[in-house]
């Protein structure tokens, strides 16, 4: 593992879960989710039935890159989020620190007000989680539970060995 | 850079396919979807204009089974090859693990492939990333054609670094699992010896 890797241990695992849990209680929504801005889903909470999360949190941190082109192309720095209103769904995107995305859908039931007045009081305890993780990252502290970095160990037969049935 | 999730027992690495239009990127992983095992993939998304020309980039998360009993992912995506694209281009390459360069054999496309490479080089180091130790591979595309150029004038003007190389006629499938397998091992490998990406 090196010190560039994003590395996500339990701890902040359990603590970034726990803040998305309370911001799609508190916002109302059908689901919120983390994602880093390379288009890695971190963690979520609620449910989009038949929606691949993969899927969505790439198309989602591909349209906030995109979006950052703009903003740098007419002089602004960054557009700090994006909302996309359909006839009963929405989508309010948010960036959180300087790696995370913060994803929420909501429909009739939320409104643009109040998903906006709770990720703005929630994003500095999840940046806070963010920075934790990329401090630990870059310290390439091991796994806490004591198993240690994992990959260092990996043999080429383990490898190969992922070739297999799927192809 | 690779995502390492404890929690779920996950790794999650970026592979970007990489050339000039129209050579075959998004039919690699075409392949790939069709011919994986059902749960070993999830949902490709493409984002293509009307006459399927890739707009923004193609998408195919991967899953290729367990090592050390983390879940090995990959996420694949492809750029648009169409030079005024080139916005786009850098934004998908940042955070890569590894890169398929997808050249197109046609003598026609020589200049395209040479011009294309350079690009990926700059969007690269733009993103902090050196495309001299990437993982890399480069893929000679359309070797069925006609106006094919031999393989070795191709290498002198696209090879680099010593990188492995495979001739391929992606639409049937030929070269494309090889060039997966070489990224995969080589992105696998230095995830091992623990030797960053940027």
């Amino acid at each position: 593992m090196s010190a560039s890797d994003l590395v996500l241990h339990e701890e902040e695992h359990r603590r970034i879960s726990d803040l998305a849990e309370r911001l799609l209680h508190d916002a109302n929504a059908r689901y919120v989710s983390l994602i880093d801005r390379n288009g890695q889903p971190i963690t979520s909470a609620g449910s989009l039935p038949d929606v691949d999360q993969t899927a969505l949190a790439s198309l989602a941190a591909g349209n906030v890159a995109a979006t950052e082109g703009l903003a740098r192309m007419i002089g602004e720095q960054s557009f700090s989020s994006l909302y996309h209103e359909g006839d009963s769904d929405h989508i309010y995107l948010s960036s959180v620190g300087r790696i995370g995305i913060l994803m929420v859908a909501f429909d009739e039931r939320s409104s643009l007000g109040l998903v906006r007045l709770r990720v703005r009081q929630i994003s500095p305890d999840m940046e806070q989680v963010f920075d934790d993780m990329l401090a630990r990252s870059r310290a390439g502290l091991a796994d806490p539970a004591g198993t240690g970095a994992p990959f260092a160990e990996i043999t080429d037969e383990d490898i190969d060995n992922l070739f297999g049935d799927g192809f | 850079m690779p995502f390492i999730n404890y929690a779920h027992r996950e790794l999650t690495c970026k592979l970007v396919y990489y050339g000039p239009g129209l050579g075959g990127k998004t039919t690699n992983l075409q392949w790939i979807y069709e011919k994986s095992a059902p749960d070993a993939k999830g949902k490709m998304v493409s984002l293509a204009t009307e006459t399927d020309r890739t707009l923004f980039f193609d998408l195919l998360p991967l899953s290729l089974g367990q090592i050390r009993g983390f879940k090995i992912r990959f996420q694949l995506y492809t750029v648009p090859g169409q030079i005024f694209y080139d916005a786009s281009r850098r934004l998908i390459v940042k955070g890569a693990d590894a890169v398929a360069f997808v050249a197109d054999s046609q003598k026609a496309r020589y200049d395209a492939n040479i011009e294309s490479l350079r690009n990926l080089e700059e969007n690269l180091r733009q993103n902090g990333i050196d495309l001299q130790t990437i993982p890399y591979v480069l893929q000679l595309n359309k070797r069925d054609l006609p106006t094919a150029l031999p393989r070795e004038q191709l290498e002198t003007a696209l090879r680099f670094r010593g990188e492995p190389v495979f001739e391929a006629v992606a639409i049937q499938g030929i070269g494309v699992f090889e060039t997966l397998k070489s990224l995969v091992k080589q992105t696998l490998a230095r995830l091992r010896a623990g030797v960053p990406v940027g």
